[in-house]
């Protein structure tokens, strides 16, 4: 019994992106005895927690629909650019006229949509491999960022729109609501939808899901247009954040730390099984990790070594290879427990 | 002739979580003898395999190598030992030259550089050992799989191999080239190699066979010498308590087919002129409701081709398809699925089975499929959807929600099968429903197929097995070189009419 247990806890996909994190935080609480705390101030939460979730937000949404896309055997690098582009819509659209907080979130998302589509079309219907088709558009893409913008900073002033990025509802940063809504509405549309099932069946075996009467393309196709939309909110709240849009840098890299997220999250690249609470945790090690480093007072320089060291041996860990031999060093400690022992005596 | 005892096996057992796979299995190989394993699916045939050759460790009992225990922990120690292993695919890189095949991995070199005339002098000389001249130079895939699987045999055995495992090799050959296997594997065997051959099939068995291990539910059932052991026996020693139906109640069923078809509503699909270039010449063919229609012929005669085409898994470029004489278009295989055509594929592993879903993901896949992702079955109804097949086609597993992955080659057929059944269908395609199935549940599979055809589907079989096609069918269509050949009908079903079309005779 205590075996089995002990295996199961070793062998859930959860286990070391939980671990992962416990053991960020406590690096953070040995450097820092108050970094759990959270107090009250100006009317809003505020604490290291609380930063951490905020600053994650963005990256979160994006992991989202990474995850789908990674489920179905493909990969989106662009989001990093949807999310530049998709912010200097908005800064476009509120510098003519700072009024119109709706019309420039429906444009960004609208961008976000089409370069969606853009993407699934490319790989879902034309067939092309999904890194070929998308690097199009994060090449392409960082170019019309760019032209958009004019090659400048936007300065972004409207009121309406800043509260997203800054803002708080309920003493709680509006990102994080807005992240905390992604999750649950992309959970529940794989979980009470019949789509999750889908997507793993294609990713798990495309030929066998198309001889079923399956209309892989078209779910294919959803699936970027989705992670293109992701990218637009998070653009939206990056921009929000910063109050400006930035062709140049904003997004940048950030289809990396998506993919990272995914993996950190135990999903495999090679398609079918997917976690979405595996993505988020993957994001928030991600961030924490960024702040743990900044704060522990890594050199700036050292940051990414330090990151790369992290994210290796996670990854190693997560191996299932190492699962595996994990598990039998578990079930190995059961049996030699005193309770085990005392059983196997008895007989 | 029987050589010392090279390999074996002493209180072998093995489990895999949920199942013991292997219990206390003792087994003995010759040298210079060729020992068949036999056994249904799930008989523990491939695990005792795997074991003998580092792919699982054992949980207990013991391995001997020449009476010295040994513990293999990978495949490639099990290959210095001497015991080399060939699997059902060929697993040879098409691309290379024979020659490169037989070296891979182990060139000989000549300072510093690959010793290529050394490579193709001895390739030559490890194919002729086995009666084979061949160009080495030209790359694998030009030769029919036959020979590339003569090849891999010379690539195992060209080094002092002991053992030689043959995991089904003949399932994809047909007749003389089995012959010529055979051949091959007599003449290794006089040199003094000990040789483990599985197969399902059970002339082969006889004609190749010195001895004969019999395995069922993971335990070994008995060990023979082939000429003490007759068919029958065999038969029943693998099979156990399970009861095969007998001839009388399947010529009942048929008989009940003929009498419920009229009055089906199943539709009748015409196929006039369906072809596709370099696939299958325009070809005629009728499928009614409560008739099981046989498409025999050899491997690679348009068989698998023709049954794609009405499905749609691949766009004919001529002809028409009429539904109940309405025409349609099948042009993907939703297309199909929508006018309830169901395929269960030829290559079961590659196109039938999601493999990391569950039982019950796979059952309810072509139902939710029709349905669309927006509107789930939900959990209760896929539950009692998959538990109700379960049951009806008596699938082996532990529950519904094991991976189909875990379950041996009948009970992922009947999966697969179970799938269709869900979406109610109004004609089932079967492409080798019963490859690489034990006799028994082959038997069960046909059975289950009559049942539905009974009920009023209408069913279009393609099997390498004659036997099994005549058996089932109310008529066949003889493929050869890619057209339809003849059609034949009641009187005119006869083995050998239908053995002299496919060989290219008049019937």
């Amino acid at each position: 019994m205590i075996s089995r247990s002990f295996q199961a806890i070793a062998r859930h996909p959860l286990l070391w992106p939980i671990v992962t994190l416990l053991l960020l935080f406590a690096l953070d609480v040995a450097h820092r005895h108050d970094f759990l705390a959270i107090t009250v101030l100006d009317g809003h939460f505020f604490g290291a927690p609380i930063d951490i979730l905020n600053r994650a937000a963005p990256l979160v949404v994006v992991s989202l629909g990474m995850t789908l896309v990674i489920a179905t055997r493909g990969i989106d690098i662009s989001v990093g650019t949807v999310v530049a582009i998709a912010g200097a819509t908005a800064a476009i659209v509120l510098a003519d006229d700072p009024s119109r907080v709706g019309f420039a979130l429906a444009a960004a998302l609208g961008v976000g949509l089409l370069a969606g589509a853009w993407n699934g079309l490319l790989a879902a219907f034309v067939g092309m491999q999904p890194i070929i088709a998308t690097l199009i558009l994060m090449v392409a893409g960082r170019g019309v960022a760019q032209l958009l913008t004019g090659g400048q900073i936007i300065p972004i002033g409207a009121r309406g729109y800043l509260r997203l990025g800054d803002g708080y509802v309920a003493m709680v940063p509006c990102a994080v609501w807005i992240a905390l809504a992604a999750v649950i509405i992309t959970s529940l549309l794989v979980n009470r939808t019949a789509l999750g099932l889908l997507v793993r069946a294609i990713g798990v075996n495309p030929v066998a899901a198309r001889l079923v009467g399956l209309r892989s393309s078209a779910i294919v196709f959803g699936v970027y247009v989705f992670c293109g939309l992701t990218a637009a909110i998070a653009g939206i709240l990056t921009s929000s954040n910063v109050r400006s849009a930035d062709g140049n840098n904003a997004g940048l890299l950030l289809e990396l730390d998506a993919i990272l997220a995914v993996t950190l999250g135990g999903t495999s690249l090679l398609g079918g099984r997917f976690s979405l609470m595996g993505t988020v945790l993957g994001a928030l090690i991600i961030q924490t990790l960024t702040y743990t480093t900044y704060s522990i007072g890594v050199p700036p320089e050292a940051t990414l070594v330090v990151k790369a060291i992290v994210v290796l041996v996670v990854s190693v860990i997560q191996s299932e290879r190492a699962r595996n031999l994990l598990a039998q060093f578990a079930t190995r400690f059961a049996a030699s427990s005193p309770a085990t022992r005392a059983r196997t005596e008895v007989q | 002739m029987t050589g010392p005892l090279v390999l074996e096996t002493l209180g072998l057992t093995k489990s895999f979580p949920g199942v013991h796979a292997l219990s206390n299995v003792d087994f003995r190989l010759y040298a210079g003898e060729v020992h068949t394993l036999m056994g249904q699916n799930g008989a523990g045939k491939s695990t005792l395999i795997n074991v003998l050759t580092g792919v699982h460790s054992h949980d207990a009992g013991e391995i001997r190598v020449d009476g010295q225990p040994v513990r293999f922990a990978a495949p490639l120690e099990a290959e210095a030992a001497g015991i080399r292993t060939l699997y059902q695919e060929v697993n040879l890189c098409p691309n290379l030259s024979v020659a490169e095949n037989i070296f891979a991995g182990r060139q000989p070199r000549r300072r510093g550089a690959i010793d290529w005339k050394a490579i193709h002098t001895g390739a030559r000389a490890a194919l002729a050992q086995l009666n084979l001249s061949l160009d080495v130079t030209q790359s694998l895939d030009t030769y029919p799989i036959a020979v590339q699987q003569m090849v891999a045999i010379a690539r195992a055995v060209s080094v002092d191999a002991r053992v030689l495992i043959l995991d089904e090799p003949t399932s994809s050959l047909d007749d003389s080239e089995v012959a010529k296997l055979f051949e091959v594997l007599r003449k290794l065997k006089q040199s003094g190699i000990a040789i483990l051959f599985v197969t399902h099939f059970l002339e082969q068995t006889y004609a190749i066979s010195d001895r004969i291990t019999v395995m069922r539910n993971g335990e070994r059932e008995g060990e023979y010498l082939a000429k003490d052991l007759p068919v029958d026996e065999l038969v029943r020693k693998m099979v156990g308590d399970v009861p095969v139906a007998s001839e009388r109640t399947r010529s009942a069923l048929k008989g009940e087919a003929a009498a419920t078809a009229a009055q089906h509503a199943s539709p009748r699909f015409d196929m006039r002129g369906i072809g596709r270039r370099g696939a299958v010449q325009p070809i005629d063919l009728t499928l009614e409701p409560g008739r099981i229609v046989g498409l025999a012929g050899l491997l690679g005669s348009g068989r698998t081709e023709t049954a794609r085409l009405l499905f749609g898994a691949d766009r004919a470029d001529t002809g028409t398809i009429t539904v109940d004489g309405k025409a349609v278009k099948l042009g993907s295989p939703r297309h199909a699925v929508m006018h309830g055509i169901g395929y269960c594929p030829e290559d079961r592993k590659k196109e039938g089975i999601v493999a990391a879903l569950s039982i019950r993901e796979n059952i309810i896949l072509a139902l939710q499929a029709r349905l669309g992702w927006w509107r789930p079955l939900g959990r209760a109804k896929e539950k009692r959807i998959a538990e109700h097949y379960m049951k009806a086609l008596g699938i082996r597993a532990r529950d519904i929600e094991q991976p189909i992955e875990l379950l041996s080659g009948g009970n992922q057929q009947k999966v697969v099968l179970a799938r269709w059944l869900a979406i109610d269908p109004k004609m089932l395609i079967l492409d080798e429903p019963t490859r690489g199935i034990d006799v028994a549940a082959k038997f069960e599979i046909m059975d289950r197929v009559m049942q539905l055809c009974a009920k009023g589907l209408g069913i279009l079989l393609i099997s390498s097995e004659i036997a099994e096609v005549l058996r089932v069918s109310d008529r066949i269509a003889v493929m050869r070189d890619r057209r339809k050949v003849a059609e034949l009908s009641g009187d005119e079903l006869d083995e050998h009419a239908v053995y002299r079309l496919i060989a290219g005779g008049q019937a």
